[in-house]
């Protein structure tokens, strides 16, 4: 019981993560119809961008969370215009082949400037554990849910009273009647890939401080994935319980498959759950139905 | 995506339409192109030694893979992202039979290139109920379960130390060197080549090429798209089974490192650069991407003399995405569609653009 419950706690704050990437994810493609393979990436440099912040530049924990927000945001941003934007009518075929390509000149670069070796990163979360009955609860897991919970509060705000927010929105649900209306969709398409940037950062920072820094995080974005489809592709709360659920499933596998399955198990469960999802009900927990007009 | 026929020879006849070789001068230079292969390796080992003949071969194989790949990608708008994986298979498969069965050679090819087709029938088949995206995720999730799979089945695979692979051999003639190992490939790469050239002027080739530009008007006209889909899948899985089967033979060893996902994006980024649903974009895709370390080794020791001590070890990948945006960006038409312009130029002169 004691470790079903430990695991679970840490699946949790694992898969806060996994819904982290998954809502930046989900942004993009809701409003740019890009599925966009370099949000794992952009985790990665996010977090890369705190680490350097904080140890070359030896800025205070919140400045430099700050500073890594605006700078991932402006990042998305520069790749919106420079790279995507350039592309906007394409087929989503080839915007994919796009992000693909990004995604692999991200990590490299990434690669070029802070090495391939593994960081520890300078985590401002005090080491420690809470003790809940038999249960303790490691201050990081505590503060990574908390964070998230934050964001998504304040994501779900700016979304619902806010201009800009109900701009996307409009944009995200029909293009072309939004920019009827005067929206101008160029500048929400900037302004989503910024936004989804930085809410990737957020969970690079906590990925980091869970595990370590490391130009593979890149991938474990790849497992953020299965979460989107399991919530739908579409829905920003099918994300957010995607992600938590991938979360679980990989922790609980790690305690309870890895010692029947080998080593390693609980990195590829969240494939296995993807393959499933998408052989069952390709349009997971909140999708609309797959239709096509011709 | 562009469809391929946008620049067809003009055609009298159906008839003439169908022919693999639609002039004399084509059939004339296919001729002195199985010349010229069977010549190249001489000239290679007269340029740059064993070295050359071993980036030859390794590119033969490439473009088997490519070939496959731009069935899948090209013609039938499918993605994958887990060609690397049925490389693997086929790999592995090969490494079984031949070293713990002793098969031979012609037959771990063989067989190896069915499995692998069989592998990607099942692996196909989500491609029925799910699109574009949704298949290139599942495809994804297969890449990962396979570098799984091979690394701990360790009875069967051997784990992350890998397997020895035997030479291959036809009777007691042992094909031990790059070049006698050029005239195993050359000829298999050439037959694929060729019969993949006669595929796509069928009705199988034609089907695929309706349900990419339209799945749904090409299930009007009667193209039955589960089956062309999955097909498509196992055939596609099969080039990369006997491609996979020939490296482990050439290299020796097969190891769970050689196949992992940037591998499955280089196939992909072979067929955008070489040019979509073109054999000879296929072609020109894999030699670039082979040779593109060696272009990139150049362009190190040039970086070098301006930073000396440096290494670059992340130049290859950087290069290779930036090739992909920029071809995607600017050519998206590839290799083939830039040398299918340059022709377009010459026969038109001097009333060309």
């Amino acid at each position: 019981m004691d470790t079903l419950a430990q695991a679970s706690m840490s699946g949790i704050a694992l898969g806060c993560v996994y819904a982290l990437v998954a809502l930046g994810f989900v942004l993009i493609y809701k409003a740019t119809e890009v599925i966009n393979f370099a949000q794992g990436e952009l985790m990665m440099v996010g977090a890369y961008i705190y680490f350097s912040l904080v140890t070359s530049l030896e800025m205070a924990p919140l400045s430099a969370f700050i500073t890594t927000l605006v700078l991932a945001g402006l990042l998305g941003a520069l790749i919106e215009r420079a790279v995507l934007h350039p592309l906007v009518d394409e087929p989503a075929f080839t915007l994919v082949m796009v992000t693909i390509g990004l995604a692999t000149v991200l990590r490299a670069v990434t690669g070029m400037i802070w090495s391939h070796d593994t960081h520890v990163f300078p985590s401002p979360i005090p080491q420690g554990a809470v003790q809940v009955g038999q249960l303790s609860i490691s201050s990081t897991d505590l503060w990574t849910v908390g964070m998230t919970g934050g964001l998504s509060l304040l994501l779900f705000l700016f979304f619902r009273y806010t201009r800009p927010g109900t701009a996307m929105r409009a944009v995200a649900q029909n293009r072309y009647a939004a920019q009827l209306m005067g929206i101008s969709a160029d500048r929400i398409f900037t302004l989503t890939w910024a936004l989804a940037a930085a809410v990737a950062a957020v969970g690079g920072m906590l990925l980091a401080d869970i595990s370590y820094l490391h130009t593979n995080m890149g991938f474990i974005g790849l497992r953020a994935f299965p979460a989107v489809v399991l919530g739908g592709l579409e829905s920003i709360p099918g994300a957010l319980l995607g992600g938590l659920l991938i979360g679980l499933i990989e922790s609980l596998a790690g305690v309870y498959l890895d010692p029947i399955l080998g080593s390693g198990t609980r990195e590829v469960v969240a494939f296995v759950v993807l393959l499933i999802v998408l052989l069952v009900r390709p349009t997971g927990f909140f999708g609309a139905p797959i239709e096509k007009r011709v | 995506m562009r469809a391929t026929g946008k620049y067809r020879d003009l055609v009298t006849s159906y008839a003439e339409d169908l022919q693999l070789f639609r002039t004399n001068v084509r059939k004339f230079w296919f001729i002195a192109l199985i010349f010229g292969l069977t010549a190249l390796p001489w000239a290679g080992q007269a340029l740059g030694g064993d070295y050359l003949l071993y980036l030859l071969n390794l590119t033969a194989i490439g473009v088997i893979v490519a070939l496959g790949m731009n069935l899948l990608l090209g013609c039938a708008g499918l993605i994958s992202l887990g060609h690397a994986a049925f490389v693997a298979v086929g790999a592995y498969t090969a490494a079984i039979l031949a070293e713990r069965l002793a098969f031979p050679f012609w037959m771990t090819i063989t067989i190896s290139g069915t499995f692998t087709g069989l592998i990607g029938v099942v692996v196909g088949l989500p491609a029925l109920r799910i699109k574009g995206l949704y298949l290139a995720l599942a495809t994804l999730a297969f890449q990962f379960i396979a570098e799984h799979v091979i690394t701990h089945w360790e009875s069967m695979t051997g784990g992350a130390n890998g397997m020895a692979v035997p030479q291959p051999a036809l009777g007691d003639f042992i094909f031990d060197t790059d070049l006698r190992f050029y005239y195993i490939v050359a000829p298999i790469t050439l037959l694929l080549g060729l019969g993949m050239a006669n595929l796509l002027r069928t009705r199988f080739g034609r089907a695929l090429i309706a349900l990419r530009d339209s799945d749904v008007a090409a299930e009007a006209v009667g193209v039955n798209l589960a089956r062309y889909k999955t097909l498509a899948f196992g055939l596609s899985a099969a080039y990369a089974g006997v491609a996979g089967s020939l490296l482990a033979h050439y290299l020796g060893y097969v190891g769970p490192d050689h196949f992992s996902v940037l591998l499955s994006v280089e196939y992909v980024v072979m067929v955008i650069v070489g040019g979509l649903g073109s054999i000879l974009g296929a072609v020109l895709g894999a030699a670039f991407i082979t040779l593109l370390p060696e272009g990139m080794r150049f362009v190190e020791e040039l970086l070098r003399t301006f930073f000396p001590g440096m290494v670059f070890p992340d130049l290859r990948s950087l290069i290779m995405g930036a090739v992909l945006i920029l071809f995607i960006a600017f050519e998206p038409e590839g290799l083939a569609g830039r040398w299918r312009k340059i022709r377009e130029y010459w026969t038109t002169w001097p009333f060309s653009k």
